[in-house]
């Protein structure tokens, strides 16, 4: 039996084991919509902007570690899915992007809603395809999602001319791929393992970084057990917090510009790095040359263009970290407790701890805490937006296990929460999903509301209101003399009328006595989302602060 | 340094830009680069120059890889490869000077393919600095247009 290329495409999304997908329709993509009309397995979810589609996608893929789908329509609708695209490659996250485009006899005449979507996201995608036979379908579906989910996941872009969804074929899904050009390599080399067990022996002052490719190589069992095996205390990176218990006496909390003083004194001070899964980012290294400096460095990644791209490296091993881990932890020898070193990063704990200063004022960093107290021990994934908002959500707010922090790590997108809060909780639908935002970037994806309205979901969204951009206020107030330019928010809509408006329930909250009872009053809400506008003290600023181009030794503490 | 790049790749469609979007957007300045199929009609070979340290190199050859349609990667140190690129120069000629051009391209032996009244054109198939003393020697009979492929190469041997 033949059927369309909309069809096919539905079987091969079926195929691949996709439940959900994110979409907003257009006249290229009406005959995939109308196969969708009549299929009954998957579920389609109208959002209300591509971008929003797009970090429903992300968040989905980060909460499950499944592939998040994304569907648009061409021009426009595909240039819409851009931010979402880009923001799933800096942070390595599997997904697929469908976009429609104008028919083959029409492609590269500057048609009604044409738009080169392969061209634009060649710099922003893992890969993209054009798909101009309907006979090449299933093929490229399933290349698509084998190089989306391998090696390091990424996203990838498929483009579907509008008569290669109408065109008949015979349907059969290949079960192999085979790209004889893309074959990622998931076992490290025994002599650099062997190498890296000697230099874990021979350090006194040894540190584990752990950036996100220890989760998204489900890495983090194995993380802790060398942690464990060999005492080696752990910090990770905004994209590695869940990949080591935030509560374990090993954990030094975030590195880097917004890192802990201990965690920066750690790695400045040791005399071995383990890196794993992370790429020395220049939010986490601050001066490149004064990273680290005393540090033999070993870096694993599946992704051999990280090793050496940064910094020098002594012992590099390529693979998947999991096995890379696995393999380390059968031959290294266990080791004591380092006394000496344990004793000095205990004085750093305690005395520069994370802390703010309690006033009259709501702080924003006590109403995370306060959550974190409310649902200690309960499932609990914390989404934020970007921004003072995002930093506090990272120190404040203890992550014991990975895939429960969701946050746009390497574009910084503001607008990323809401949906992808949205698309966390379609796939972990028992869990209580939480968006830290700020009152800048919640405005920039708030129609995703009607999303989460339409679709009951019980997403909480508690907006620290300092009627600032926040992050850029604090910039402003440290580099450039207070000068507040273009930051002031001061003329925000009502957001509780706005939040209301949509169908959500909504509250402000303006007494530091009234957080606690609000955060609750927010946990009985289980039927569509709950806004919370707590208004904050307006210039609280996100200490330690590394200022750009510092050595991360060199923080501001206060 | 300059490197000679040779890459290997799947002869799809875009994967020109694939490539030469990858150096503008890591910062590496092309030189010149020469593209077409190989003894497989799969693949293709570009054969890229492009200045960098070693460390540059290691880092664009690890971002090629990165590249879906990348089959294999590799530096063609001189000592080690053949290389040639050719060369059409228009260059002014007239009764007068016909000879003396005639004898430098015989001197490069380079081939003559175009004779008109006022100009000749000459083909040069050799290596860049071939190619460049012989236009510099050429220079002063003034060269109207000149057009090269950017090198090509294979290792010795094998
Ligand atoms: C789409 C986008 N535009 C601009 C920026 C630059 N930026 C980074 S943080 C920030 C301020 C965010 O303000 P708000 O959402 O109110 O959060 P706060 O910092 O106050 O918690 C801005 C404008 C960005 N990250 N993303």
């Amino acid at each position: 039996m033949e059927i369309s290329g909309a069809q096919a495409l539905l079987e091969c999304l079926k195929k691949e084991g996709v439940e959900i997908i994110f979409g907003y329709p257009g006249g290229v993509v009406l005959p995939l919509y109308d196969a969708l009309y009549s299929d009954k397995t998957i579920k389609h979810i109208l959002v209300r902007h591509e971008q929003g589609a797009a970090h429903a996608a992300d968040g989905y893929a980060r909460a499950t570690g499944k592939v998040g789908v994304c569907l648009a329509t061409s021009g426009p609708g595909a240039t819409n899915l851009t931010t979402g695209i880009a923001n799933a490659h800096m942070d390595s996250i599997p997904m697929i992007a469908i976009t429609g485009q104008v028919a083959t006899p029409l492609l590269g005449k500057d048609s009604f809603q044409e738009a080169d979507i392969t061209g634009i996201t060649l710099p922003i995608a893992k890969h993209n395809y054009l798909i101009k036979k309907t006979e090449d379908l299933p093929r490229i579906v399933k290349e698509a999602f084998y190089i989306a989910r391998s090696g390091r996941p990424g996203p990838v872009v498929i483009d579907i001319p509008k008569d290669v969804f109408v065109n008949k074929i015979k349907f059969s899904y290949p079960d192999k791929v085979e790209i004889k050009s893309y074959k990622p390599n998931l076992q490290g080399h025994p002599k650099q393992i062997s190498l890296a067990c000697k230099a874990i022996a021979a350090a006194k002052r040894p540190v584990m970084y752990v950036g996100g490719g220890a989760i998204s190589a489900n890495a983090a069992g194995e993380v802790k057990q060398l942690a464990e095996k060999c005492n080696i205390p752990v910090t990770t990176t905004l994209m590695g917090l869940g990949a080591f218990p935030g509560t374990h006496e090993l954990s030094l909390g975030m590195l880097g510009m917004h890192g802990t003083a201990y965690a920066n004194y750690a790695v400045t001070d040791c005399d071995l790095l383990i890196a794993v899964g992370a790429r020395f980012d220049d939010r986490v290294t601050g001066h490149i040359d004064k990273f680290a400096p005393n540090a033999k460095i070993i870096h694993m990644d599946v992704d051999p263009a990280e090793i050496g791209k940064n910094v020098r490296v002594d012992v590099p091993i390529v693979g998947d970290v999991k096995n890379v881990l696995r393999a380390i932890i059968e031959k290294v020898a266990a080791k004591e407790k380092h006394a000496e070193w344990v004793a000095q990063i205990e004085e750093w704990k305690k005395k520069y701890p994370l802390a703010y200063k309690s006033t009259k004022e709501i702080k924003p960093q006590y109403v995370i805490e306060e959550f974190y107290r409310l649902t200690q021990g309960r499932d609990v994934i914390i989404v934020t937006e970007v921004g003072q908002n995002q930093m506090w959500s990272a120190q404040f707010f203890k992550y014991d296990k990975p895939r429960t922090w969701i946050s746009s790590g390497g574009l910084g997108t503001m607008g990323f929460g809401l949906p992808a809060a949205n698309g966390a909780q379609f796939g972990r639908p028992n869990a209580i999903v939480a968006d830290f935002a700020g009152d800048g970037s919640i405005q920039m994806n708030i129609q995703e509301l009607t999303t989460a309205v339409n679709n009951r979901l019980p997403i909480k969204i508690f907006v620290l209101d300092n009627c600032f951009l926040g992050m850029v206020r604090q910039w402003q107030e440290l580099i450039y003399e207070r000068h507040y330019s273009h930051t002031n928010l001061c003329n925000n809509p009502d957001l509780v009328r706005v939040a209301e408006a949509y169908g959500a329930a909504a509250r402000r909250v303006e007494k530091v006595e009234d957080v606690k009872a609000a955060l609750e009053w927010s946990l009985t809400i289980t039927d569509r989302p709950a806004l919370i506008d707590f208004m904050v003290a307006k210039e609280e600023n996100v200490f330690p602060f590394v200022p750009p181009g510092q050595p991360i030794n060199e923080m501001l503490i206060d | 340094m300059r490197h000679t790049i040779s890459v290997i790749v799947e002869n799809k469609p875009g994967v020109l830009s694939r490539v030469a979007g990858l150096f503008a957007r890591r910062g590496f300045n092309i030189e010149s680069l020469a593209v077409g199929v190989t003894e497989d009609p799969n693949v293709s070979r570009m054969t890229i120059v492009a200045e960098g340290d070693e460390r540059d190199l290691e880092q664009i050859t690890k971002q090629l890889y990165k590249l879906i349609d990348t089959l294999k990667v590799f530096d063609l140190p001189r000592e080690k490869a053949v290389e040639r690129e050719l060369a059409l120069i228009k260059v002014a000629a007239n009764e007068k000077t016909r000879s003396d051009i005639t004898q430098i391209v015989e001197i490069f032996r380079a081939q003559v393919l175009d004779v008109s009244e006022d100009s000749v054109v000459i083909e040069i198939s050799d290596e860049a600095d071939k190619i460049e003393s012989m236009e510099k020697m050429l220079r002063r009979f003034g060269i109207k247009e000149l057009v090269r492929t950017g090198k090509i190469a294979l290792e010795r041997g094998g």
